[in-house]
């Protein structure tokens, strides 16, 4: 069988590649349309939708790293709750509902009260906040966090004179946190902070990321941000916030306490028993660097633990 | 039909064994494309890591899983996948190896020196490479006429070793996600457990029989030499 061919195709039959990309990107943006349609559609079950934040002051902090992708810093996440791999909190945590959402601040304070989302929203001028991130497994990202300073909120309940730390309680929801079904850790997680750890400057409660509010993965609609300590500090979904005397337990230190002591600063001379801590993989790069004393952050920390043994306070 | 599984004809096997050389080489496939085409998520050196020791581990056991297969189907050909099954354990975990060796650390070899004395769960699992060598490397059927059938058995017994130091590897590498090197340690529980079992059955019918064992010849044990 013959199949007749064309002998040349004149020039005006091919398409110029400007108008060729033209048609890609309405198609693209067409079909983008949508499926955030269809997203808007499924919000009320769960589907994850960051909305933008407005009003947000831009990034004071120097920092020359660049910031990780989002795509990155959205699907791989421990958040156990939701799953052990890393991917499995984008794929469980958007049926979270994180509205409305309150979180109680008590305990040895003149003022304890509740905060809802909203107000917590608007209690200080948001910032972004380029920060890096590094995780006690040996990996890190570099995230710009949209927040405030703890600080700012601990002042408002204006805590008495025998708090000493700062116990935070995450939310837990038995039906939802398929990871909670196996006794990975004590539920609901929960860490702590000295004080002045928490009052110090750095020390953010993050309700966004990329100006955008955070995907449930991320522990929406608030959670802490310890820069110069490694990821687990920094808890997720928060409900409770809690001034307390004695030092708290926290969630990874009850599990392992030879492993995740409760100040788990980043510290490149002090190795988890089982694996270096020297070293870190930037997520987007190939060879590793070399990790920093207090994450990169010893100017501004370093005076918190001035004559501390940080081998033994780990 | 029953007849046909428990005894395929030459080409059968012959055809079995092409396809399952072919499809060992899936997960390999799937990873390099993965990591070509930015489909390895955020950590791909931790995606490839990982990947490649989970698949020594699933060939190690795969191939421990052979002989108590074997004996309760009466499919006794399987024996014939057994020796690649044991060379893609080995091949794969030359890729984990050199993953380790070339994107995890760059070469760094004061610092492997260091992981290898210093970190357990790296000690062990470098122990199970460098045992699975001499395996490898007397895998064929000149180096078992030349070792003899029995210090051939004896030294791929090792396996067994090696099995348990892989899986000891995986249990002391994890932060607390312990289900997975659970999940391994209950199948060479198991395969092991019923080599054991097996061992004990021989000796109470001896004790009962009051026949010593069985002098088996070497020829006889090792039916993987084609006759």
């Amino acid at each position: 069988m013959l199949i007749r061919r064309p002998d040349n195709i004149p020039p005006s039959e091919i398409t110029a590649p400007e108008l060729y990309q033209a048609r890609r990107e309405f198609i693209h943006s067409g079909s983008r349309a949508v499926m955030a349609a269809a997203a808007g559609l499924a919000l009320p079950w769960g589907a994850a939708e960051a909305a933008a934040l407005a009003n947000v002051q831009p990034n004071r902090q120097k920092i020359d790293d660049k910031p990780t992708r989002l795509k990155d810093i959205t699907s791989y996440n421990n958040f156990y709750e939701f799953g052990l791999d890393k991917d499995e909190p984008a794929e469980n945590a958007g049926v979270m509902k994180t509205r409305p959402w309150t979180v109680v601040v008590e305990g040895l304070c003149n003022k304890p009260r509740s905060f809802a989302i909203e107000d917590l929203l608007k209690l200080a001028p948001l910032e972004e906040r380029i920060y890096r991130m590094r995780c006690v497994e040996g990996w890190s990202m570099v995230i710009p966090w949209v927040g405030f300073p703890l600080a700012s909120l601990l002042k408002l309940v204006e805590p008495q004179g025998s708090a000493k730390f700062v116990e935070f309680v995450t939310h837990y929801d038995k039906r939802i946190m398929l990871g909670t079904w196996q006794p990975v850790l004590d539920w609901p997680y929960t860490e702590g902070l000295r004080l002045d750890e928490a009052m110090h400057p750095l020390t953010l409660m993050a309700v966004g990321l990329y100006g955008e509010e955070l995907l449930p993965q991320n522990g929406a609609p608030i959670r802490l941000v310890v820069p110069w300590k490694y990821g687990f500090k920094g808890a997720k979904s928060i409900v409770k916030i809690r001034l307390v005397e004695k030092m708290p337990g926290t969630a990874w230190n009850k599990a392992a306490a030879n492993e995740y002591g409760f100040y788990s600063n980043v510290n490149p001379a002090v190795h988890h028993p089982r694996w270096k801590q020297d070293t870190e993989r930037r997520i987007g790069e190939i060879t590793k660097r070399k990790t920093l004393l207090f994450n990169g952050y010893a100017d501004e920390v370093g005076q918190l633990y001035t004559g501390m043994d940080l081998k033994k306070n780990y | 039909m029953r007849d046909w599984i428990k005894n395929p004809g030459r080409g059968a096997i012959a055809a079995f064994k092409c396809v399952l050389f072919l499809a060992c080489l899936l997960p390999l496939a799937h990873m390099s494309w993965g990591f070509f085409n930015d489909e390895l998520g955020a950590n791909p050196v931790e995606a490839i890591t990982r990947g490649t020791g989970e698949w020594t581990l699933r060939f190690l056991l795969a191939s421990l899983a052979i002989t108590p297969l074997r004996k309760l189907s009466g499919m006794n050909w399987l024996l014939r996948t057994r020796r690649m099954l044991g060379l893609y354990a080995f091949f794969y975990g030359l890729q984990h190896f050199i993953t380790y060796i070339w994107l995890d650390q760059f070469f760094d070899w004061e610092g492997i020196a260091r992981d290898i004395l210093k970190r357990p769960f790296i000690t062990v699992g470098f122990a199970a490479f460098v045992l699975l060598i001499p395996l490898a490397a007397t895998s064929f059927n000149a180096a078992i006429r030349w070792l003899g059938g029995r210090r051939w058995q004896a030294l791929h017994r090792s396996v067994y070793a090696i099995g348990i130091l892989a899986v000891l590897h995986y249990w002391w590498l994890v932060k607390r996600d312990i289900t997975e090197p659970l999940i391994y340690t209950l199948i060479l529980a198991t395969l092991l457990g019923y080599r054991a079992w097996m061992r004990e059955e021989e000796r109470r019918r001896q004790l009962a029989t009051g026949r010593p064992q069985q002098k088996v010849k070497a020829r006889k044990i090792i039916p993987i030499i084609p006759r």
